[in-house]
């Protein structure tokens, strides 16, 4: 470890108010527990959705805090800053086509799940088909796109920290300590409140960011010479020779070659992101049917702070910043607090490193809860214990919130980050093979259950190894980006969106066959209604007064 | 609030419990309910431009003209947020107009209890 130049030491009053921050968050959290506190503390729908009665607003913080994530906010500038527009830019398209795609679905996934107490998508699917296979596949599907997610927001930390001078040198007790005392403390408060924390903890992550962003993108171009010669910066280095690869480092804009990959990378994204299970877990704890409606329109609100996150990474380049890690190699993921560091003021750097830090807690939060939930629902209570109670489920969902952090902690303090990106990046190819059996089965039966189950398997077979081939030009290794030619057209393309196309055309093939041989299709729990009922639906209210006795206030919210 | 609903993913129901009038018709797709289908196509179309405007990404991959520095590329999607985020609530508005909630939950409850004895 060789000490690094002055500047990049411990930052003491960053730190000092990033502590204090986080101190603040930590004791939210705890209190989270009381927040519109339900009759039924021992349940899923109370711990693992926080009652399901969120209002529009806490919607819009819950979703925006877990959709636009800490390691979003690092890696998206990094990539401006690294290689340009392609890689970097296309969240700006991604994050706007996503909600005329959410709008479609979103509301009949909320009723039929409403309806019939579903809590995960592999639920419906249960429901749809009374297919236990295709239901499994769905549910490992989400649970292991999760788990490399939850890493990456502890990647997110280690950037702040590593900036602030903290943990870079030391025993691995040392270098480690920081990270590891903010996750015990994150899996406690989660342990307890559930749902709860992450939605309470989300007003203070999202009033830092927009701050944090509306500070740095008016101050900022103007101390680098104003938005002309920023663009002038980026466009000089995207076009210099990378000499490892022996072509330009970059994109400034997307050339007629990298049309495809901007749209598929776009598209791609847009329609896996509702497919993860904590998005689903954030979209079912709204309050009503058209709370996540009424959210497809006012969310973008973040996709334009993201935008201008992105752009902060050309910022960078105009500043000169050097994101050195504490190793003494460059590291592009540390551009971002490198940045933020160099050109603010201390205690505003430790507002910034907290905005990002506390960030990372939200979306870990409920990206383990949603992992939880989908192992409690689709593989302890279908497989293990069927006769599970709801108290037993919401006891096995809290411990196995505990489990996937660990497990995340694990990853990303023995092995490289870079298998964590790697993960992340295999997750969102995977994670788009359930598509067709969770979106489509919400509008139609004419897909069969078992071509389904074979398109996703071919999906995920082939956008796995084509996944695996893309070796990184520079370090010669597997899995070393998201695109790979599309056949038939040439350019490059989103592997996600190539295999996705591949599953929806077996799927279709093998329906047509196995439909005209009469195969069964499975039975159906719910009815074209189904999808339209909202938060008055009288049915909802009528089983449970059947099935418990009866009920105390609930709708309130 | 379904706190301790039994009625979940696991074992299916036994048909009929909760006799749905459109039970009959479960396999269609667009049984249900009535609706105003030019509102709705008009809603389809609000949330179909966004996407084919962003994904029609040669149209739009260029410089000029600028805005206050920035390039035409950056700014023309920044302005999207906004058009998009009106077009979806368009849509909201739209679909409510077309299809209504509440008549709905009504018009199912008393067919509900109607076929109970």
């Amino acid at each position: 470890m060789i000490p690094l130049a002055a500047g990049t030491g411990v930052n003491n009053v960053a730190l000092t108010v990033l502590i204090v921050l986080f101190a603040v968050v930590t004791i939210l959290g705890f209190m989270a527990s009381r927040f519109r506190r339900g009759e039924h503390l021992d349940s899923l729908d109370e711990w693992g959705l926080g009652g399901r009665r969120f209002g529009t607003w806490i919607t819009w913080f819950l979703l925006g805090g877990d959709l636009y994530t800490a390691y979003t906010f690092i890696a998206v500038p990094a990539a401006m800053f690294a290689t340009g527009a392609v890689a970097g830019f296309f969240a700006v398209p991604y994050t706007i086509v996503l909600y005329p795609i959410v709008f479609l679905f979103m509301a009949r996934l909320w009723s039929v799940s409403h309806r019939h107490g579903y809590v995960t998508s592999a639920d419906f699917v249960q429901g749809r088909y009374g297919d236990r296979g295709l239901s499994l596949a769905v549910a490992v599907t989400g649970f292991l796109a999760t788990m490399p997610y939850i890493a990456l927001q502890l990647v997110g930390i280690q950037a702040v920290l590593e900036v602030a001078g903290v943990g870079g040198s030391g025993g691995w007790l040392a270098k480690d300590l920081p990270l590891l005392v903010a996750f015990v403390l994150l899996a406690a408060y989660t342990y307890t409140s559930g749902l709860r924390a992450p939605a309470v903890i989300a007003f203070v992550k999202d009033a830092l960011i927009y701050l944090v962003i509306i500070v740095a993108i008016i101050y900022l171009p103007q101390k680098f010479g104003g938005w002309d010669h920023i663009f002038g910066a980026a466009q000089h280095k995207m076009a210099t020779t990378n000499p490892a690869t022996g072509k330009p480092t970059g994109a400034f804009i997307p050339n007629a070659s990298q049309f495809w990959a901007y749209a598929t990378l776009g598209l791609g994204s847009a329609l896996a992101l509702f497919m993860y299970p904590h998005s689903v877990t954030a979209s079912l704890s709204s309050g009503s049917r058209n709370t996540i409606r009424r959210n497809a329109a006012i969310l973008p609100a973040y996709s334009f702070v993201l935008g201008l996150l992105a752009l902060l990474g050309w910022v960078a380049i105009a500043a000169g910043t050097k994101p050195i890690g504490l190793d003494g190699k460059p590291n592009p993921q540390l551009v971002i607090p490198q940045l933020f560091e160099d050109a603010f003021p201390a205690w505003f750097a430790g507002v910034a490193f907290a905005a990002v830090a506390i960030g990372a807690l939200v979306p870990a939060a409920i990206m383990s809860i949603a992992a939880a939930n989908t192992f409690t629902r689709n593989v302890y209570k279908e497989w293990i214990k069927r006769d599970a109670t709801p108290a037993q489920e919401a006891k096995v969902s809290k411990l196995m919130s505990l489990v996937v952090k660990a497990f995340a902690l694990v990853f990303v303090l023995t092995l490289d980050k870079q298998n964590a990106i790697n993960f992340q990046l295999l997750g969102g190819v995977w994670i788009l093979q359930t598509f067709p059996a969770i979106v489509f089965s919400l509008y139609t039966r004419w897909f069969h259950r078992s071509a389904l189950l074979v398109g996703w398997a071919a999906g995920m077979v082939y956008g796995t190894v084509k996944a695996y081939q893309v070796i990184n030009p520079v370090t010669g290794k597997h899995f070393g980006g998201s695109l790979a030619a599309i056949p038939g057209i040439g350019d490059m393309g989103y592997i996600a969106l190539t295999a996705f196309v591949l599953n929806v055309v077996v799927a279709a093939v093998l329906t047509l066959v196995l439909n005209a041989m009469k195969v069964g299709n499975g039975i159906d729990q719910t009815t074209s209604v189904d999808y339209f009922a909202d938060e008055d639906d009288p049915r909802v209210e009528r089983d449970l007064t059947e099935h418990s006795g009866p009920r105390t206030g609930a709708f309130e919210g | 609030m379904s706190t301790d609903t039994p009625d979940r993913g696991g074992a299916p129901r036994p048909q009929g419990t909760t006799g749905s009038t459109y039970r009959a018709d479960r396999d269609s797709t667009v049984a249900m309910p009535p609706a105003d289908t030019r509102l709705l196509v008009a809603a389809g179309v609000c949330l179909l431009i966004p996407v084919v405007a962003l994904m029609w990404v040669s149209s739009y991959a260029r410089e000029t003209p600028r805005l206050g520095g920035i390039p035409f590329f950056f700014w023309y999607q920044f302005a999207w947020v906004f058009l998009t985020s009106a077009l979806t609530w368009t849509a909201h508005r739209l679909v409510i107009a077309a299809r209504r909630p509440r008549d709905l939950a009504r018009e199912e409850n008393r067919e509900d209890l109607g076929g109970r004895p």
